[in-house]
């Protein structure tokens, strides 16, 4: 891991690097939103950066959850209610902590589970064109080409990940849901057409007898 | 910024050479400057003083998953969070998707810790603070930066910069290729759970196939004995 004869304008480049790199985040957190509850991220960034949010419920529910996206000052950048899925682009326009809301205050009783993707700045270059001579050779842009590539696929796998995620969530209650349906409506039908005969039974024997006919 | 200027003063003394050791300083500072950089820069959120907070991460079987925190307490006399609580540790636990705890340790205000999933699934990692005040203290609660990275498909900057092109390529190639496994794993991933999906709309489909069926036959039998019950019960009470 030794920088081997690199000489101050490498060391440059890198601190530069370096620099763009800081610039560039990407956090992606799968959390558990309990009913009733609020759970809020902040982050800081500075002025100009281009940042996108993504959000996608998983399980619970309807599959819906509250979204709101507050600027340093408190100005509403975003704010959805009962969303199932989006996504939200803006550039920061101040610098400053920015700070995203999740809420299911809406629930009594099923929590959520919600998946959300907080891109801040463009990703670093590959080949940092700081120090370099000549343009990239065409091994370098091939790279380059094949790690866009990569990163687009990466992200529609995430993607299907989540909406394969959230059908097998959907199926899975389906599956619950049929077979306490069934059990229970076989219960009730016993009971009530076995209730049914006893009750007619029980309005014919009486004490006293039904049966005298008048003039006998 | 500081750590910056720290290095630049470095850089601009006049070289007649890098030595061995000032290319090692100049290399840790700046190790170490990518770690501050990170960790400040991080996503965060608040949290109460003994709140266990979870986070799921779903992944495939052997996936290193790595991740970075910081933990900073608010401070009633300085309305504000403290840049480092002394004694203030978190219990970091990870369990895996069959509920069998992988990690548990406890680490100081900043650390990283790692983990390797043996089975593909839901990971659930939790964060709680080892505080022991009572939670009656009111005003008080913790701002915890979590920065989790699934897979080693992450750049790490500082190998790069060797002037040599061709081990630049090559290092850019082995990542590459690191990413292209990752995908990999992730849809063999995915094929499992798809199989899982169509089992259980299969078993769905083959439920309500066999309740209807079920409730058929229960209806009948049911409506035959009903029927037979209350014949033979008027014929007894000399009503038919």
């Amino acid at each position: 891991m030794l920088l081997r004869g690199s000489g101050t304008a490498g060391l440059w480049g890198w601190l530069t690097l370096l620099l763009v790199a800081c610039e560039a985040r990407a956090s992606e957190i799968t959390f558990e939103l309990p009913d009733n509850a609020k759970q809020c991220f902040y982050e800081e960034i500075v002025q100009g950066t281009k940042c996108t949010l993504e959000f996608q419920v998983i399980t619970g529910g309807h599959y819906d959850v509250d979204c709101r996206l507050e600027g340093p000052d408190g100005a509403v950048l975003y704010k959805e209610m009962k969303k199932q899925y989006d996504s939200f682009t803006f550039t920061a326009s101040r610098n400053g902590t920015y700070k995203f809301c999740f809420s299911n205050e809406f629930s009594t009783f099923t929590h959520k589970t919600v998946y959300f993707d907080f891109q801040v700045g463009e990703d670093p270059p590959l080949f940092p064109s700081e120090n370099r001579a000549s343009a990239l050779t065409q091994m370098e842009s091939a790279c380059v080409s094949i790690h866009e590539a990569l990163k687009s696929v990466i992200d529609y796998q995430t993607h299907f990940r989540l909406r394969e995620a959230q059908g097998r969530s959907r199926a899975e209650d389906l599956n619950t849901r049929v077979a306490y349906w069934s059990i229970g409506e076989a219960i009730i039908l016993l009971v009530v057409s076995i209730g049914q005969v006893f009750l007619l039974k029980s309005f014919f024997s009486d004490k006293r007898t039904t049966t005298t006919r008048v003039g006998s | 910024m500081a750590g910056l200027e720290r290095v630049s003063d470095q850089i601009i003394e006049p070289s007649t050479g890098l030595g061995y050791v000032k290319t090692m300083k100049i290399q840790l500072i700046g190790f170490l400057m990518n770690f501050w950089i990170s960790f400040s820069l991080a996503l965060y959120f608040h949290s109460g003083e003994r709140e266990e907070k979870c986070i799921i991460e779903d992944v495939p079987r052997d996936t290193l998953v790595i991740g970075n925190y910081k933990v900073q307490r608010w401070d009633i006399h300085k309305q504000d969070f403290l840049e480092t609580a002394p004694g203030l540790g978190m219990f970091v636990t990870v369990s895996s998707p069959s509920a069998e705890v992988l990690l548990s340790k406890l680490y100081g205000p900043q650390g990283t810790f790692s983990f390797t999933s043996y089975l593909s699934g839901e990971h659930i990692i939790c964060l709680q603070s080892n505080s022991t005040r009572f939670v009656a203290f009111s005003g008080s609660k913790l701002r915890i930066h979590l920065d989790i990275r699934v897979g080693e498909h992450f750049l790490d900057e500082s190998v790069v910069q060797a002037k040599d092109k061709v081990n630049e390529v090559n290092f850019r190639l082995e990542h590459l290729i690191e990413q292209i496994h990752h995908i990999s794993k992730e849809q063999n991933y995915e094929r499992e759970r798809e199989e899982k999906f169509r089992k259980t709309s299969e078993e769905t489909n083959s439920n309500i196939l066999w309740w209807a069926i079920v409730q058929t036959l229960i209806l009948i039998s049911i409506g035959v004995w009903q029927i037979k019950s209350l014949r033979d019960f008027f014929i007894s009470k000399k009503l038919v």
